[in-house]
C-alpha cells in the first residue's frame, strides 16, 4: 500500500500513462527503438539531474550546471580541433576533470567562506559562461573541425544502444548504489535532513556539501564532452538555460528543495518524463513552443503533489514512550 | 534553501555611535565602488562624461531596478521570485495581443499592470495558501508564464503599439532625464518609505527574520508575504511596460536573464539572500554600479558576455571579501 502511495510510484504511473495516451493515437511513439532514442535524447539532462539531486539533497543548489557544460565541452572541441590526434579517452577524462574543478569551486565557496549556495552559483554561471566566450573569442567550434573519433564516439553502438546511452544508464546505477552503499551517500541525507544533528553524528556539513558540488561539476563536465561531441558544434550559448530543466526534473522526480528527502529513482522518472514530453510533442503534432508551458505546469502540479506527502516527516522510532506518555496526559 | 547553520543572533550591550556604523556600512562601501567605477570610465574613455551618453546609460539598469525594488522586500521578507522576467514576457504578450486589435495606450497601460498583478497573484497563492517553498513555485511559474507567451507568439512578434506608447520608454521629462529615471526615482522613494518608515517595513524585517515570532507577535505573515508577492509582480508589469515602449516590440524571449540580473542586484545592494536584512539605499547604489560598469565596459569595446564576467565577481567577491576578512582578523 505504501508501495502504491510513494511519489515514485505516482510519477511511473504518469509516465506510463502519458505513454499509453501517445501510444493510442502513435503506436510507432513506443516501439523499442524510438522508446530508446527517446532515453538517448533525455541521457544529458538524466545525468545533469544526478548530480543536481545530491546537492539539492544537501540544502544547496548549482545553477552552474549548464554553464560548466558549455565551458567544458568548449574546451574539449578546441583542444579536438588543434590536436585531433589526441583519443578520446584522455578528452573524457579532461572532461570530467575540468567539470569537477569548476564544482569543487562551488563547493569551496560553499564550504570555506559559507556563501548561500544560490549566491555562489549565481555568480559561477555568468563567470563560467564569460570565460567560454575569452576562450573561443566567440566563435564556433563547427562539425568540420572536430575529429571523427570525436564525434563519433557518443553514438557509437553498443549492445543496441549508443555510448550516451550507456553512459545515462551507468551514471543512474553507480548513483543509486553511491547513495544506498556508501558512507558519503548516507551523509548527503544526514546532512539535508537536519544539519545540526549530522554535526553531532561526526559528520562535516562543509565537507559533504563540497563533494556534492564536486559530483555534480564532474557529471556536467561528462555531459559537456558528450553534449558537443554529439551535437557536433560548440559555441558560447550551447544549453543555455538547460540549469532550470535540470532542477526541473529534480523538482518532478520528488527531491524536495528544503534538502534531505528524496531519490534517485524519482530524480529518474522525473528526468524520463521530461524527455518524454519533449519528444512526444512534435508526434502529437503540438507545437514544440507549447513544451516550455507545460514543464512549468508540471512542476507546479510535482510540488503541489509532493508537499501533501511529505507531512509526515521523521520516524517514530520510541513509538512506545510515545503511547505512554501520552496515555499519562490523556 | 541553503540556510546550513543557523548563526547566533547577538545583541550588543551598546550601540554603535551611527557615524562608526555608517562607516562599516555596506553602502558606503557600495558607493564607495560606484564613485572608483565612475572616475576609472572617465578615465579611460573620452566618451563617457557626457551627459546624453550618461542618460543613455542609465537605461541599463532602470527597468531592472524597479523590479530590483519589491524584490529586495521580497528576499528580505525570506521569499525569492525567479519569474519577474517571465512576467515580462506575458505582460509584453498581453500588451502586444491587445494592441493588434487596436485599444490605445491607456488600455495597454492597464493591461500590462493587471497581468503582473495576476501572476504575483498566482505566485502569492501558490507561496503563501499551499504553503509551497517559493524558489520552487517561481522556477515552475517561470516556465509556464514564458511558455504561454510562446503558445501566443511562436516565433513571431507584436509590432504595431500606438504612437503615443513609444513614451514610457522613450521619452524625456526635462533634457536628458528620461521618464524612465524619473520612474526609478520615485519608485526608489516610494519602496524606501515603504521599507524604512512604515509599520509594514518592520513586519517584512520581523518575518525575514524570524517568521515564528513574527507571527506570534500578531503578524499576519502570509497576508504580507502575498502583498509582496503581488508587488513583485506589479513591479514586472511596470518594467513591462517601458521596456516593449522602449524595444517598440514584443517577443517571447524579451527580457530573458534578467531574474538572476535582478537578483545579482538586490544581492549585491547588501539584501541578505537567507532574509531579515538589507536597505533600498543599498539596492539603488547597486543599480548605479550595474549600470556603471556595463556602460563603462561598453565604451571600451568590452562585449557584453564579458562584463558578465564582472558582474559574477562582483557578485561573489562583495560577499566573500568581508567574510575573509573577518575569518583573517579572527
Amino acid at each position: 500500500m505504501s508501495l502504491l502511495k510513494s511519489r515514485e510510484a505516482l510519477l511511473g504511473g504518469a509516465i506510463l500513462l502519458l505513454l499509453a495516451l501517445i501510444a493510442s493515437r502513435f503506436p510507432g511513439f513506443v516501439a523499442p527503438d524510438n522508446l530508446a532514442r527517446v532515453f538517448t535524447d533525455t541521457s544529458p539532462l538524466l545525468i545533469l539531474a544526478l548530480g543536481q539531486t545530491v546537492v539539492i539533497l544537501t540544502r544547496c543548489i548549482d545553477l552552474s550546471v549548464a554553464a560548466n557544460l558549455a565551458l567544458t565541452g568548449m574546451v574539449c572541441a578546441m583542444l579536438n580541433a588543434a590536436l585531433p590526434g589526441v583519443p578520446v579517452v584522455v578528452i573524457l577524462l579532461l572532461a570530467v576533470t575540468l567539470g569537477a574543478v569548476m564544482g569543487m569551486v562551488n563547493g569551496l565557496l560553499v564550504w570555506k567562506l559559507s556563501i548561500p549556495s544560490i549566491v555562489v552559483t549565481l555568480g559561477t554561471m555568468t563567470i563560467y559562461r564569460g570565460i567560454i566566450f575569452l576562450i573561443s573569442d566567440g566563435a564556433w567550434v563547427n562539425a568540420h573541425e572536430m575529429s571523427a573519433a570525436f564525434t563519433g564516439f557518443p553514438r557509437a553502438q553498443i549492445a543496441g544502444l549508443p555510448v550516451l546511452a550507456w553512459f545515462g544508464i551507468l551514471a543512474a546505477a553507480a548513483m543509486v548504489l553511491m547513495i544506498n552503499r556508501t558512507p558519503l551517500g548516507r551523509a548527503f541525507y544526514a546532512v539535508g535532513g537536519n544539519p545540526h544533528a549530522a554535526v553531532y553524528t561526526g559528520i562535516s556539513v562543509g565537507r559533504t556539501q563540497f563533494w556534492a558540488f564536486t559530483l555534480s561539476g564532474a557529471l556536467a563536465g561528462l555531459c559537456g564532452y558528450l553534449w558537443v561531441a554529439r551535437y557536433a558544434v560548440a559555441y558560447v550559448d550551447i544549453a543555455g538555460g538547460f540549469e532550470l530543466e535540470v532542477v526541473a526534473a529534480c523538482v518532478i522526480g520528488g527531491i524536495s528543495i528544503a534538502g534531505g528527502a528524496g531519490t534517485i529513482l524519482g530524480t529518474i522518472l522525473g528526468a524520463l518524463f521530461l524527455g518524454i514530453v519533449k519528444n512526444a510533442l512534435p508526434v502529437i503534432d503540438i507545437s514544440p513552443f507549447w513544451q516550455m508551458a507545460i514543464s512549468g505546469t508540471a512542476i507546479i502540479v510535482a510540488v503541489t503533489l509532493n508537499s501533501r506527502n511529505a507531512r509526515a516527516k521523521g520516524r517514530i522510532i520510541l513509538r512506545k514512550a510515545q503511547e505512554q506518555t501520552e496515555g499519562a496526559t490523556a | 534553501m541553503s540556510d546550513t547553520s543557523v548563526t547566533p543572533r547577538s545583541i550588543p550591550d551598546r550601540l554603535q555611535s551611527p557615524a562608526a556604523r555608517l562607516l562599516a556600512s555596506w553602502e558606503l562601501l557600495l558607493l564607495v565602488v560606484a564613485v572608483a567605477i565612475f572616475i576609472a570610465n572617465s578615465l579611460a574613455s573620452p566618451y563617457f562624461l557626457n551627459a546624453w551618453n550618461l542618460s543613455d546609460a542609465t537605461f541599463n539598469f532602470t527597468e531592472k531596478a524597479m523590479i530590483a525594488f519589491a524584490m529586495a522586500l521580497l528576499i528580505i521578507s525570506g521569499e525569492i521570485d525567479l519569474s519577474v522576467a517571465s512576467i515580462i514576457a506575458l505582460a509584453s504578450t498581453a500588451m502586444g495581443a491587445a494592441a493588434s486589435v487596436g485599444f490605445g495606450t491607456p488600455t495597454l497601460v492597464l493591461i500590462g499592470l493587471a497581468t503582473g498583478l495576476a501572476c504575483g497573484a498566482f505566485n502569492g497563492v501558490l507561496v503563501t495558501r499551499m504553503g509551497l517553498p517559493s524558489i520552487v513555485v517561481t522556477i515552475g511559474t517561470m516556465s509556464l508564464f514564458r511558455g504561454i507567451s510562446f503558445i501566443v507568439l511562436g516565433d513571431g512578434a507584436y509590432r504595431d503599439y500606438p504612437s503615443d506608447f513609444s513614451y514610457f520608454g522613450q521619452g524625456y521629462v526635462f533634457w536628458v532625464i528620461s521618464f524612465e529615471f524619473v520612474l526609478f526615482a520615485a519608485l526608489a522613494v516610494a519602496y524606501y518609505v515603504l521599507l524604512h518608515r512604515t509599520n509594514f517595513g518592520r513586519t517584512v524585517y520581523a518575518i525575514g527574520n524570524n517568521v515564528t515570532a513574527a507571527q506570534f507577535s500578531g503578524i499576519r505573515v502570509e497576508r504580507v508575504k502575498f502583498i509582496l508577492f503581488l508587488l513583485t509582480g506589479l513591479m514586472s508589469g511596470v518594467a513591462a511596460i517601458c521596456l516593449t515602449s522602449r524595444l517598440g516590440s514584443t517577443r517571447p524571449s524579451i527580457g530573458t536573464g534578467w531574474e538572476l540580473e535582478v537578483v545579482t542586484m538586490v544581492v549585491l545592494g547588501g539584501v541578505s539572500i537567507l532574509g531579515g536584512a538589507g536597505s533600498i539605499p543599498g539596492v539603488v547604489i547597486a543599480a548605479f554600479v550595474m549600470g556603471l560598469v556595463t556602460f563603462g565596459l561598453g565604451l571600451l569595446n568590452v562585449p557584453g558576455i564579458v562584463m558578465s564576467i564582472f558582474i559574477g565577481l562582483m557578485l561573489i567577491g562583495v560577499i566573500a571579501l568581508p567574510r575573509v576578512w573577518k575569518a583573517w582578523r579572527a
